[in-house]
């Protein structure tokens, strides 16, 4: 995802550069009829109007198919395993820091104190999903770990003077 | 249809009280920015301040670089503004009175409070510190951020009210008539449409603001005045959003009323100008859960609606604004000054921004980015290259010598360290969210490190043009409150 994000991006942006860049070296001339340029310009604006949102919104509604906040149904097969989180300033609390791979896991996290967010990174320190952790509130992280291996987890909101420091692990792999 | 029609009057010099604006924006931005490389260079390892240090300066540049921004902003729009309707001088100065009073505030709980709960004071951080903080400190944070709300409180209730006594109401100053009925050629000019719309939104974000710093200042001293965290993180966020995107809204109302001048065409108020306005008035208002979406609890059509509204909101940006100056700068024959590239370039930091940022808002991406350095990499992107390019654009424009005046290559070559320093900065911020840096961190993981380098030699060169820009109008505040023809004209008019 985060590849796909940096792409898209990076092309978006491009394509901003090169308009502007086009725009910028045509500006030497000057067209001195502004209205025939005006009704070029605005005719254009129109057709890019709908380029655009050809294209942004079925990727505005593709994105929303798949919504982190239920779990997928049919992605993963046995019981669902569930590790209970609460966050203090600045350690993890889990009731379980060990599951089963290829089975669905519901992480339900809250918080002791203030705000945190339990991110998830994978064995190659990526991170795979999150939640915030507020008092008062759980929210739960449907998630099946794919492989095997030791996940870090990392606080994503800042919560004090030791936030960067309150990290954990979770271990996946047969018991 | 909405007409503007240039004619060669002399530029209106700045008041005293908009050149006060100006110059305290100076000193607090690059001090800012100084902040931001001392933050950058602690990741990356170059030196070592220590995390309270470090998360003290971090809660300074957020309150700073907001504030200070949100300053900046006040005075091109009160600028341009007071050309159309009347603005009481006596409340401007009021603000800049309560602004300065609140930075002290400010100050003095951070560097003497040791406060440092970061500029979002997301409750209950602030009243919880475990001992790193007094409630005293705490209160004098929030009470800073009030003192500051209630200066801007009052400065947009004057221009609501001078809009009003103009134009009859904020829908009039809004352009509702010709965008809903026939255009008659009298929309508002989009110098007063734009500030009806930042006066709306900032009316109503800074009430929101106010409640939740009362509220939560009650609570410092009687705990038992419970807040819902929740509620409290809605409300922050909602006043913090359209606070901090008002500031764009106010200062491109620099790039509406110069770059006509530059091209000698008229950035028209027409129909799809105004419903552009309008949308952005609504959806400035309704994007904050895009904060949120990792705040499940909240109820799903909120947070797909701030889903939703990320992609909508790049098409007044992109399509009508950023569309609107390539259109009066292509074949204009204009003359490329300081003033016309950084306004120019600030459309295009605007632009360029927005992209990451909606990204950011899709729900399956910011499961994965959120909170990480892609967030700060594309708000920097729209804040440095666009916002602040348009204030460095407004002051070399206020201190220009004369119509004709050359640019010297230290100037010449600032801007273009300027360009290059802030994309060689935010990109480096972006790569580092696509790899899973952790944001408002003060030490990194090993992996982060390398990225973090490379940022910080950016900044360096991008706080190096800044002084270059600074140093200029500094230096040419004689020239920049007295009334004559700055911009240039384009090239077969002037020859």
């Amino acid at each position: 995802m985060q590849e796909t994000a940096w792409q898209v991006s990076l092309v978006l942006m491009l394509m901003i550069t090169f308009g502007v860049v086009f725009v910028a070296i045509n500006s030497g001339k000057r067209e001195e009829e502004y209205g025939p340029l005006v009704k070029r310009a605005y005719s254009f604006r129109t057709k890019l109007f709908w380029a655009v949102a050809f294209v942004f919104f079925p990727a505005m509604i593709y994105n929303l198919m798949s919504l982190p906040y239920s779990p997928k149904a049919a992605a993963s097969s046995g019981p669902t395993q569930v590790i209970n989180v609460t966050g203090h300033m600045w350690y993890w609390e889990m009731d379980r820091d060990q599951v089963e791979p290829n089975q669905p896991v519901d992480i339900r996290v809250t918080s002791a104190d203030v705000n945190h967010g339990f991110g998830i990174y994978d064995p190659d320190l990526r991170l795979i999903a999150q939640a915030q952790a507020m008092p008062g509130y759980t929210n739960v992280i449907h998630i099946t770990f794919p492989k095997e291996g030791t996940y870090r987890v990392l606080c994503m909101e800042y919560c004090g003077v030791a936030h960067h420091n309150m990290m954990t692990e979770i271990k996946v792999g047969k018991s | 249809m909405a007409t503007y029609t240039y004619t060669p009057v002399p530029d209106q010099g700045a008041k005293a009280g908009v050149l006060a604006y100006l110059v305290i924006s100076c000193v607090v931005l690059l001090l800012m920015m100084l902040f931001g490389l001392l933050m950058r260079m602690e990741q990356a390892q170059m030196i070592s301040i220590g995390a309270l240090w470090f998360y003290k300066i971090m809660t300074l540049h957020g309150a700073g670089m907001v504030g200070i921004v949100a300053l900046a902003g006040a005075a091109i729009m009160w600028h341009f503004l007071r050309q159309y309707v009347d603005l009481s001088t006596g409340i401007f100065m009021a603000n800049l009175i309560l602004f300065l009073t609140g930075v002290v505030m400010i100050l003095a709980s951070v560097l003497l409070g040791d406060f440092h709960a970061a500029w979002t004071f997301l409750f209950p951080l602030p009243t919880t510190s475990m001992g790193m903080w007094s409630p005293g400190a705490a209160a004098l944070f929030m009470g800073g951020l009030l003192v500051i709300g209630v200066g801007f409180v009052l400065l947009h209730l004057d221009i609501a009210r001078a809009i009003i006594s103009r134009y009859g109401g904020l829908g009039r100053g809004l352009g509702w008539p010709q965008l809903f009925g026939p255009d008659d050629g009298n929309a508002p000019p989009p110098a007063v449409v734009a500030s009806t719309m930042v006066t709306i939104v900032n009316l109503i974000g800074l009430v929101v603001g106010a409640s939740i710093l009362v509220m939560m200042l009650i609570n410092v001293y009687v705990p038992t005045f419970e807040i819902d965290p929740l509620l409290a993180k809605g409300m922050i966020y909602f006043f913090g959003h359209v606070f901090i995107n008002a500031v764009i809204y106010m200062a491109v109302i620099a790039v509406y009323e110069i770059l006509p001048r530059y091209t000698q065409r008229p950035w028209k108020a027409n129909k799809v100008f105004l419903a552009s306005w309008t949308a952005s008035t609504i959806m400035v208002m309704f994007i904050f859960p895009h904060h949120l979406l990792m705040d499940y609890a909240y109820p799903k059509w909120f947070l797909i609606m701030g889903h939703i509204i990320g992609y909508l909101n790049t098409f007044p940006i992109l399509i009508v604004t950023g569309y609107g100056a390539m259109m009066i700068v292509y074949r204009s024959g204009i003359r490329w000054d300081m003033c016309s590239r950084l306004l120019f370039v600030s459309l295009f930091g605007w632009a360029v921004g927005a992209m990451p940022a909606f990204i950011d808002g899709t729900i399956t991406v910011n499961y994965v980015m959120h909170n990480t350095l892609w967030v700060p990499g594309h708000f920097h992107t729209y804040l440095l290259l666009g916002m602040v390019a348009m204030v460095f654009g407004f002051m070399y424009y206020l201190g220009k010598p004369n119509e004709n005046a050359p640019d010297s290559a230290l100037d010449v070559a600032a801007f273009w360290g300027f360009v290059i320093g802030t994309m060689g900065f935010t990109m480096s911020f972006l790569y580092s969210g696509k790899i899973s840096a952790a944001r408002r961190y003060a030490e990194h993981l090993p992996e982060w490190v390398p990225y973090d380098k490379i940022a910080s030699y950016f900044a360096m060169l991008l706080i190096a043009s800044v002084l270059v820009f600074i140093f200029r109008f500094l230096t040419r505040l004689g020239l920049a409150s007295r009334d004559y023809q700055r911009a240039s004209l384009a090239r077969s008019m002037a020859t």
